[in-house]
């Protein structure tokens, strides 16, 4: 799994990256009240904002962490905002991106790393 | 920017685990581990205590009561001379032009009136009175005190158990009572929608009374995260974000909170700062106006989210003031200022977020119905 500066967590799941946001992030966020998702089909480039999430504290936004094409998102939580608090690492994944290029992914970190990074 | 203040109660926040923040020049809790969206909807079920410490208590004091309120009915538009002993009643400084310069709550305490003003206005509000009511009145910040909210529908139960006088308190009644042996100054009042009381307490003492309540079932401590959803949804205004130096108090919708003898044909009528701007407001009624916003989809609308009143085109009609996602009503609730056309309840306008425009409600306040002791 690999870390981005932006508090995302990206997998490699067959020739797809799954992206959420970390445990780390979502207490920072706060309770979650709102998700907005791309659609599915979506061709996206590296830091265009993709989603946003609003918390009772305030809204950011998700980044598409790597080039390529937005293809599944996780619907259910547009419903189910508050499981980005109850299950960041699993259960509430963001998207599946089919990357044009997967070398982008060397430029993230690994777990220690973030570790490190969030001190 | 300076240090941060702490209020007496600092360590107690530390202690609880608190997330600290600056507000108004105080490093105060924000929320504690149990989080923001759980502390409001606990102080709607059972009972939450706030540190408002940070804001302004001042005592003016003259010959008498009255002579105290005769003179600070000179800056404010409300009914200060017929404030009945031991009751409490909610005000606002005006300016020349109208505006609100602060509000406040402000009590008959028998010999002396005693004013609570916002954190961030206190030292302008002071300097206001020192030079409108001086040498006639004095003006007394009183600085060892603490200020805390017990707010909820267990509120009653669980102060009473460290006196039960206070269960036989009314709505903005405003009284002495011994608590755990320490003479608090207490009122029963608050600023979520909720029943509960503001305790003023010595400084000294004041962790020990709160460590008391806290250690009660009913009490979890409640951060200013969670007091900004409660007011929110209670349809109480945030001074700087809803009211201003630039709203008239007939535009903010607080027109019921001048009473009838300082208003044109009262016996005591004006004579306070933008008197005729407000009594023209009255008269001819006003160009916008403070409403309640219920946004239809799940997206909050934040404060200055622009209002339109149709869903392409045009200027905008509006502005959302305060905004956020209401715990207890279950999704966004707003609150902003539309024009006249659009002031009623029911009609449909459109908030333009992140570039969309997305339907809105402008709805009855308080969105959630409040729960005063009456």
């Amino acid at each position: 799994m690999k870390f981005t500066e932006e508090h995302e967590w990206l997998r490699v799941e067959g020739d797809v990256v799954v992206v959420g946001i970390t445990e780390h992030a979502s207490e920072q966020l706060g309770d979650v009240v709102f998700i907005e998702l791309p659609e599915a089909g979506t061709e996206v480039t590296k830091d265009e904002e993709v989603c946003v999430i609003e918390s009772v504290k305030a809204a950011s936004d998700v980044l598409a962490p790597l080039d390529g094409e937005i293809v599944e998102v996780n619907s259910p939580l547009v419903d189910e905002p508050g499981k980005v608090n109850d299950d960041p690492m699993e259960g509430a994944w963001f998207f599946k991106i089919k990357p044009s290029d997967l070398s982008q992914m060397d430029d993230y970190m690994d777990e220690n790393a973030y570790k490190d990074f969030i001190g | 920017m300076g240090e941060l203040k702490r209020t007496p109660l600092y360590d107690l926040h530390v202690e609880l685990g608190a997330k600290m923040v600056g507000f108004a020049g105080y490093d105060m809790p924000v929320q504690y581990p149990l989080g923001v969206m759980k502390e409001h909807l606990h102080c709607r079920a059972a009972a939450g205590l706030f540190d408002v410490s940070h804001m302004g208590q001042v005592a003016l004091r003259a010959e008498s009561y009255e002579a105290a309120a005769k003179a600070f009915e000179a800056l404010v538009p409300q009914d200060v001379m017929g404030l009945g002993v031991a009751r409490q009643r909610y005000g606002f400084f005006t300016n020349d032009a109208g505006g609100i310069e602060d509000d406040l709550m402000f009590a008959n305490r028998g010999d002396h009136l005693f004013v609570v003003v916002n954190a961030a206005c206190k030292e302008a509000d002071i300097a206001r009175m020192v030079a409108a009511l001086t040498p006639d009145v004095t003006v007394e910040e009183i600085t060892d005190r603490a200020l805390v909210a017990l707010q909820g529908p267990a509120a009653e139960t669980a102060l009473a158990r460290l006196n039960p006088s206070v269960a036989d308190m009314a709505f903005m009644d405003f009284t002495e009572v011994e608590l755990d042996g320490v003479a608090c100054w207490v009122s029963r009042s608050g600023y979520t929608g909720e029943d509960g009381y503001e305790i003023s307490i010595p400084e000294a003492d004041a962790a020990g009374i709160c460590r008391k309540l806290l250690e009660m079932e009913e009490v979890e401590g409640i951060g200013l995260g969670a007091r900004d959803s409660l007011r929110l949804e209670g349809g109480l205004c945030l001074y700087g974000n809803d009211i201003s130096t630039d709203t008239s108090p007939i535009e903010a919708a607080l027109t019921w909170a001048i009473q009838k003898v300082r208003r044109a044909d009262g016996d005591r009528a004006g004579g306070f700062p933008g008197a005729d701007r407000i009594f023209g407001d009255l008269a001819e009624g006003v160009a916008r106006k403070r409403v309640g916003l219920a946004p239809t989809g799940r997206a909050p609308m934040r404060a200055g989210t622009q209002l339109f009143a149709a869903a392409e085109g045009g200027e905008p009609i509006g502005e959302v003031t305060s905004g956020g996602f209401g715990p207890t009503y279950e999704g966004p609730v707003a609150m902003g200022y539309v024009g006249k056309a659009q002031a009623v309840v029911g009609t449909e306008i459109f908030g333009e977020v992140r570039g969309k425009r997305m339907p809105v409600t402008v709805a009855k306040m308080p969105l959630v119905p409040a729960n005063f002791k009456r």
